[in-house]
């Protein structure tokens, strides 16, 4: 098996993958969360600015979903097509909400009808939260695991993606993305708004916190699986324990007024989380409940080693890329909102 | 219905609608890279009013175009599970080399394009205008490469057999460069300006009817008439060596194109015709032996007809591939005379003289989006019953999870969806059209232009303009 570091592709496919998708949460997690609040907002000018605070940056926030499916699909692609089949009708609704979250943004200003503007309004805070809910309620499911056959098809019925455990996670990572958003908008305000927000920060870590204890002991007490490498290695123990260190930051940080650290600690809580639920399933991806052989792992879902090798490659060339531009525009856009003529 | 057909109208339906918006965001980029570049070389404040004009246009576009292609991307997955774990390892690497190289690039600098006018100097804003186009057009590269590797498939081996068969990887670039994806990444490219040119030609032409915003909509209208003329020439170029590639790789999908049943007989060019299927017959106007020359050069050579190819390896909707690749040819032969035209009246000082012609070009902007879509009916619907050519069948490709239920209420929200999505998005169009390029207050708000102005035209003292 060829190896990179020690690492065989496969692993470092898993790895990537894993990053990607916490590089999403972390990014379009701030935008979906300023979306979830937008009705929370009141006044006029504090919506736009709201919605010009993430207006430069959530559709290439979004591309991180693009390139996380892309990659998905190339190392991965049987899991990309077990999970998407399997999940048929949640991922549907997800594609017609980003679809409603993307020209709710686009529309609004677009007409200065208050009637229009409250419907766009009203399309873009309920699309956000549904897609941040979804989100997480995917996550749920995958950490549980979805009952799969020998050839790795979806034996379960359509509307099993619905049930407590997936409903708390998405619980969870909405009032994550909500708090997440709501600290990003603080740094983006002045005056006011800022005040208002200030507000919001606080109640939105409260529901963070409270979700999330209810989902971590769900998780211990019924998802055995998930609790098993952490059990068997305690040294793994220091991530739940960065964990809590990062929420009580938060918490510290929003109290001391200084939003940036409080962003870099809810981003550090995003990313440990996720890590988290990545090394409880790994070598298994797609965990096969009922049937534990059938699941599909880092090993018997992989493509072949040859495109597995290609796409390190463009990865190597292509992340930098990505994150040298993905910095110039957001340090173009950096400090306080202003509105002019190009704002929405 | 069956899960099957179901899935084939969704896919056909979604991508169909995708497909209205990237070809003008391609070619709208391509356009406004030239005006940008046309004002920071004259300097003339006309340019620059043009490309903001076009860049507010470009991110309605814009933005329809991502929501409805995130939907591609996942569609995949969702409907075609066996066709997914079949070609994951060929098609997913174009697929993520997309997001990383080409999407991101495109989203990343579209924010400086639409809102950085006061955050960045003229020079760096241009260059995000280029990176978004590049961008664009880098998309249709690796999209076009993954669709062309399932017409032509090269560089790969198949390993397994029955439900566990996989294409894998054996050579990167042979996979890429697969006979039929340099010339059809030209195709795309080539029909994607025509669309963006011919939307800035109708919506010029439309001004000038109206006699506002003359000289800027002269301009502009001379701007896309250039990417035209020279995108509706290459067209020919490369349709000709897509038709080639298609008569030596997929003999089946040339036949249908041509209505051609008799095995091994010389084969007519069809200008127009019907195809009666349960006959055999083509009847029309057309060149004897013309495909025999096209392909051959030779009016007398044979070319195997449809009856030469086992019936289940058929396309079944032949009537179909005859009709959208004659009305492709038609339109493009109809759009290369209309740029000639049009250009030699511009050389002769008398192009925007005539009215009916004015007329013309304000409805003309339909051409290459009709064109555009039926040429991929053609490519798409001429490859059946294949998804990918003669490795899997399109009724073998399906997600064995999921149910017609499933489908049908799936292709009835996106069907609404489409439908409110397509009325916003006229409507709104209208409205930016209605209101010009010109508003209130905009002046004053570009300090760092009106600054790069003053010094460029410092520099070009003369500016007959």
């Amino acid at each position: 098996m060829e190896t990179f570091i020690g690492i065989d592709y496969a692993t470092w496919w898993f790895l990537l993958i894993g990053a990607v998708f916490t590089g999403y949460a972390i990014l379009d997690g701030f935008d979906l969360g300023a979306g979830a609040l937008h009705l929370f907002l009141n006044k006029e000018n504090s919506r736009r600015i709201a919605l010009n605070a993430i207006g430069p940056v959530w559709d290439g926030n979004e591309v991180w979903l693009v390139i996380g499916g892309g990659a998905l699909f190339a190392g991965f692609p049987e899991v990309y097509a077990s999970l998407l089949s399997a999940f048929y009708t949640p991922f549907m609704i997800f594609l017609v909400a980003l679809i409603f979250r993307a020209i709710s943004i686009e529309f609004r200003s677009k007409e200065p009808m208050v009637w229009w503007r409250r419907l766009w309004d009203v399309s873009y805070c309920l699309s956000s939260a549904l897609l941040a809910f979804l989100l997480g309620m995917m996550l749920g499911n995958v950490a549980q695991g979805i009952p799969l056959d020998k050839d790795h098809i979806y034996r379960g019925s359509d509307m099993s993606f619905i049930n407590p455990y997936a409903c708390m996670v998405g619980t969870t990572s909405l009032a994550l993305f909500m708090m997440h958003g709501a600290i990003y908008l603080v740094m983006k305000t002045e005056d006011r708004l800022y005040a208002k927000l200030t507000i919001i920060v606080r109640r939105t870590t409260i529901f963070f916190v409270i979700s999330f204890v209810i989902t971590s002991f769900y998780t211990v007490l019924y998802i055995p699986h998930m609790a098993d490498q952490i059990h068997d290695s305690p040294s793994m123990f220091v991530l739940p324990v960065i964990m809590i260190l990062g929420i009580a930051s938060i918490t510290r940080m929003v109290a001391k007024r200084r939003y940036l650290l409080a962003f870099l600690s809810s981003a550090l809580v995003i990313s440990v989380a996720l890590m988290i639920v990545c090394l409880e399933l790994f070598p298994v991806i797609l965990y096969s409940a009922g049937a534990p052989a059938n699941s599909l792992t880092v090993y018997n879902a992989a493509s072949s080693e040859k495109t597995l090798g290609i796409m390190l490659t463009v990865a190597a060339i292509g992340v930098p890329l990505v994150a040298a531009y993905t910095t110039f525009v957001f340090w173009t856009f950096k400090g306080k909102v202003t509105l002019d003529e190009t704002s929405y | 219905m069956d899960v099957e057909i179901l899935s084939r109208i969704q896919f056909a339906f979604t991508i169909a609608f995708h497909y209205i918006y990237p070809p003008l965001s391609i070619g709208l980029g391509l356009v406004m890279v030239l005006m940008e570049g046309m004002y920071l070389k004259t300097g003339d404040v006309i340019y620059e009013k043009m490309t903001r004009f076009w860049v507010k246009i470009f991110a309605l576009i814009f933005g329809i175009g991502v929501a409805t292609g995130i939907v591609m991307e996942f569609e995949f997955g969702t409907n075609w599970a066996v066709y997914s774990r079949y070609v994951g390892d060929v098609f997913g690497s174009a697929l993520a080399a997309e997001g990383i190289f080409a999407f991101a690039l495109e989203s990343g600098f579209l924010g400086i394009l639409i809102f950085g006018w006061n955050r960045v100097g003229p020079r760096v804003h241009f260059f995000s205008t280029i990176m978004v186009t590049l961008g664009s057009m880098f998309s249709a590269i690796w999209i076009v490469v993954a669709n062309s590797w399932q017409q032509t498939p090269a560089g790969y081996h198949v390993v397994g057999e029955g439900m566990d068969a996989r294409a894998e990887i054996t050579d990167f670039w042979a996979m890429v460069f697969n006979p039929s994806s340099v010339d059809r990444i030209l195709h795309v490219w080539s029909g994607s300006f025509l669309a963006g040119a011919f939307l800035v030609t109708s919506v010029s032409a439309w001004y000038l009817l109206k006699g506002k915003y003359i000289g800027l909509s002269r301009a502009s209208f001379k701007i896309a008439l250039t990417v035209a003329l020279a995108a509706s020439l290459f067209q020919l170029f490369t349709g000709h060596r897509s038709a080639d590639i298609v008569a030596h790789h997929q003999p089946a999908k040339l036949a249908a194109m041509e209505g051609h049943f008799d095995s091994l007989a010389v084969a007519d060019m069809y200008l127009f015709g019907w195809v009666n299927k349960e006959e055999q017959t083509t009847s029309g106007v057309s060149i004897p032996g013309g495909l025999s020359f096209m392909i051959h050069g030779d009016f007398n050579k044979p070319v195997p007809g449809l009856t030469s190819i086992p019936e289940k390896d058929r396309p079944g909707a032949v009537n179909f591939v005859f009709q959208t690749y004659h009305t492709m040819i038609a339109i493009g032969m109809f759009l290369i005379a209309l740029s000639l035209y049009a250009a030699f009246l511009w050389w002769r000082g008398t192009l925007f003289d005539k009215r009916w012609l004015l007329w013309l070009y304000v409805w003309a902007v339909l051409l290459p989006q009709i064109a555009n879509q039926v040429g991929w009916y053609t490519a798409e619907v001429g490859r059946q019953p294949w998804v990918v050519y003669k490795l899997l069948r399109t009724s073998d490709a399906l997600s064995e999870a999921v149910t017609a239920n499933q489908v049908l209420s799936s292709l009835i929200l996106f069907t609404l969806v489409y439908i409110l999505l397509f009325a916003l998005f006229i409507y709104l169009l209208n409205k930016k059209i209605t209101h010009g390029p010109y508003d209130t207050h905009s002046e004053d708000h570009s300090p760092r232009h009106l600054e790069m102005a003053e010094s460029v035209k410092s520099s070009h003292p003369a500016n007959p303009s």
